[in-house]
């Protein structure tokens, strides 16, 4: 149980940081953190595979597309940068209440949800999921992460070059 | 044995990044080519080897459930012919050497992903594919890092990422109702009564971000721009065969083998295919800019494949499935006929030029093969696969699609017309006396896609015994 309260502080405490952080790279790392947490909780959860999906499209193939996005705009002053903080700041202080109140009222309120679905894979081996069921897609994953290392080279250095 | 065709270009990809690179970079453009060529000709040659389900000899880890029909192998040979043109036009259009090794190593990325594609069995699978062609596309878009390739680039990233997240919902939700991802089992879970309203949602989302894919209209703000600003040896890469990958087989695969067609379905297919043919010639007969009139013309003939798909008969597949072949055949040379041009004149425009036929005669007589076979007449290719939608159509009792498919054809001559009198046709313009043909190297490419062209033409009952009309057999 302790261990469940910590992942879903860590949840809370990343997915904030990633919309409060003005960053826009510090930001997909917040994403892809907040997702490995999620990922996590789906294995503690018997959802294996959904574990895999989110790992692998939100952890490791968004990154590398948001990464390549970022990569054509262009960097902030430091004036507007102090400018953006304070903005930031001011627009989201909120989120972090709404956030407490919405956990603590869906703890009293539990909607039944009377769809019925076939029961998920009862595979709880990650390794079996990586390494022999999903091993095409985890080959496709090393080649966007490739992709996104030539874009990175392509519009970073060579830019700075 | 497909899985080869994975596993052949990724090992030429570490092999080509190893830390003696500066050796392996002249021999790389030889290593891209060999790839290429071995890829066409092997599928073209002998299909039953991609057929056979030999086992891999590669170890567990690279034994892929894949699978190939007429139709992927169609799609294999066009990626392998397309890509090799796409290469020898970077070596003489891509000048300075870092810039052509990125463009190779990207190639070789997105060939990956576009062979992939074709041959999955399973939908997450197709979309991390899906995602490395994508993403290999917006780099290479931005290759020339202008503001126009940048902001092409952009347009295209974008619009990409919204089809994206549509997809990817709409795997989550097949994810929820079925289980499983492979195309079996959705295609199972699809008929339970119980899921209607996801099931329909699940179709709806999926099929929207093909939509923007293929660049159909109104979907389609991202296509010009970046076709148009691309580096030459890009644009033929992503009109030649990327988006008819990425958007447009996707969408023949999924509609015919997993979701199965409805009326409603049917209509809509139908209706925006139309659209797209009669809108897309409209705006490129109203372009002064040679590629970006290509460009249009591409969400013109796009429309031709959409239609017939909507239309869903075995013959109708079929002609889709041979219009994709023929389109990538002469787009590509369409767009290597813009680069010539380009190479000689320095000019993208087709206004201020006229009379280069003269001038440039291997450009000028191939660039009239591809436009005879975009505008649909005998012997060329275009014509089988534009005949066999039509007859399609009116065999399916869609007489006013027919007559809308066989009436734009007219607009295609017209748009073409244009163009072949303000650059090919008429004297020398002033300025342009001095212009020569452009090196054997570029020549090279047109002639072998001109002669594709024609070639299909005239052995177009071969062809179409053969590989075609089996095309059309993917119907469940």
């Amino acid at each position: 149980m302790a261990i469940n309260i910590i992942l879903l502080i860590a949840l809370l405490l990343a997915s904030l940081w990633t919309v409060m952080t003005i960053r826009l790279i510090r930001s997909v790392v917040g994403l892809a953190i907040t997702s490995a947490i999620l990922s996590i909780i789906m294995f503690k959860l018997d959802a294996p595979l959904a574990a895999v999906f989110e790992l692998s499209v939100c952890a490791g193939l968004i990154s590398v597309i948001f990464v390549t996005t970022i990569s054509f705009t262009q960097r902030l002053t430091q004036e507007r940068l102090k400018l953006r903080r304070k903005e930031r700041m001011g627009k989201f202080w909120y989120l972090p209440l709404i956030i407490c109140t919405a956990a603590i009222l869906l703890s009293f309120w539990r909607p039944s949800l009377n769809f019925q679905f076939p029961a998920p894979l009862k595979e709880t081996d990650a390794r079996n999921i990586l390494w022999n069921m999903r091993h095409l897609d985890l080959l496709g994953q090393v080649i966007v992460l490739l992709a996104g290392a030539f874009g990175v080279v392509i519009l970073f250095k060579e830019e700075k070059r | 044995m497909p899985s080869l065709l994975i596993l052949l270009p990724l090992s030429f990809l570490i092999i080509l990044n190893l830390p003696f690179r500066d050796i392996l970079q002249r021999a790389s453009f030889w290593v891209v080519a060999f790839f290429c060529l071995f890829q066409s000709i092997a599928v073209a040659l002998h299909p039953f080897i991609f057929w056979s389900a030999l086992p891999d000899p590669y170890g567990p880890f690279f034994s892929f459930r894949l699978s190939v029909d007429n139709l992927s192998l169609i799609l294999l040979f066009s990626i392998g012919l397309v890509s090799f043109v796409s290469l020898v036009i970077s070596r003489y259009t891509l000048l300075d050497n870092k810039q052509r090794f990125n463009f190779l190593n990207l190639l070789l990325i997105i060939v990956i992903g576009m062979n992939a594609t074709v041959m999955v069995t399973d939908l997450f699978s197709l979309y991390v594919f899906l995602e490395v062609t994508s993403l290999s596309s917006f780099i290479l878009i931005s290759l020339k890092k202008d503001k126009l390739a940048l902001e092409g680039a952009f347009k295209y990233i974008i619009l990409s990422i919204t089809a994206t997240l549509a997809m990817l919902s709409a795997i989550a939700l097949f994810l929820l109702i079925s289980g499983d991802t492979s195309f079996v089992a959705i295609y199972g879970a699809l008929g339970n009564p119980q899921h209607v309203f996801f099931s329909k949602l699940a179709i709806g989302l999926f099929i929207c971000g093909l939509l923007v894919k293929s660049g159909i209209i109104p979907f389609h703000g991202w296509l010009p721009d970046a076709y148009s600003s691309s580096p030459n040896s890009v644009s033929v890469l992503l009109a030649g065969i990327v988006t008819k990958v990425s958007g447009v087989y996707v969408l023949m695969r999924m509609v015919v083998s997993v979701f199965g067609l409805n009326q409603a379905l049917q209509d809509i297919l139908m209706f925006l295919g139309c659209l797209s043919i009669v809108l897309g010639a409209l705006a490129a007969l109203g372009q002064t800019d040679f590629k970006r009139m290509l460009s249009y013309s591409s969400i013109s003939q796009i429309g031709y494949i959409v239609l017939a798909l909507g239309c869903g008969s075995s013959l109708a597949i079929a002609g889709a499935a041979f219009h994709i072949l023929n389109h990538a055949i002469f787009k590509s040379l369409l767009f290597a006929n813009a680069t010539a041009v380009e190479e000689k004149t320095g000019n993208g425009s087709i206004e201020g030029l006229g009379g280069l036929a003269a001038k440039m005669p291997f450009t000028g007589i191939t660039s009239l093969a591809a436009f005879l076979s975009t505008a649909g007449i005998p012997p060329f290719s275009g014509f089988w696969s534009k005949f066999i939608i039509v007859l399609a159509l009116w065999q399916a009792g869609q007489y006013t699609y027919a007559s809308i498919a066989l009436l734009a054809s007219v607009l295609t001559l017209a748009y073409f017309l244009i163009l072949q009198r303000n650059v090919f046709f008429g004297k020398v313009a002033s300025g342009l006396e001095g212009v020569r043909e452009v090196r054997v190297g570029l020549i090279f490419p047109q002639v072998l896609l001109a002669v594709l062209t024609l070639g299909i033409g005239l052995f177009a009952p071969f062809f179409l015994s053969n590989f075609i009309l089996a095309a059309g057999n993917i119907l469940k």
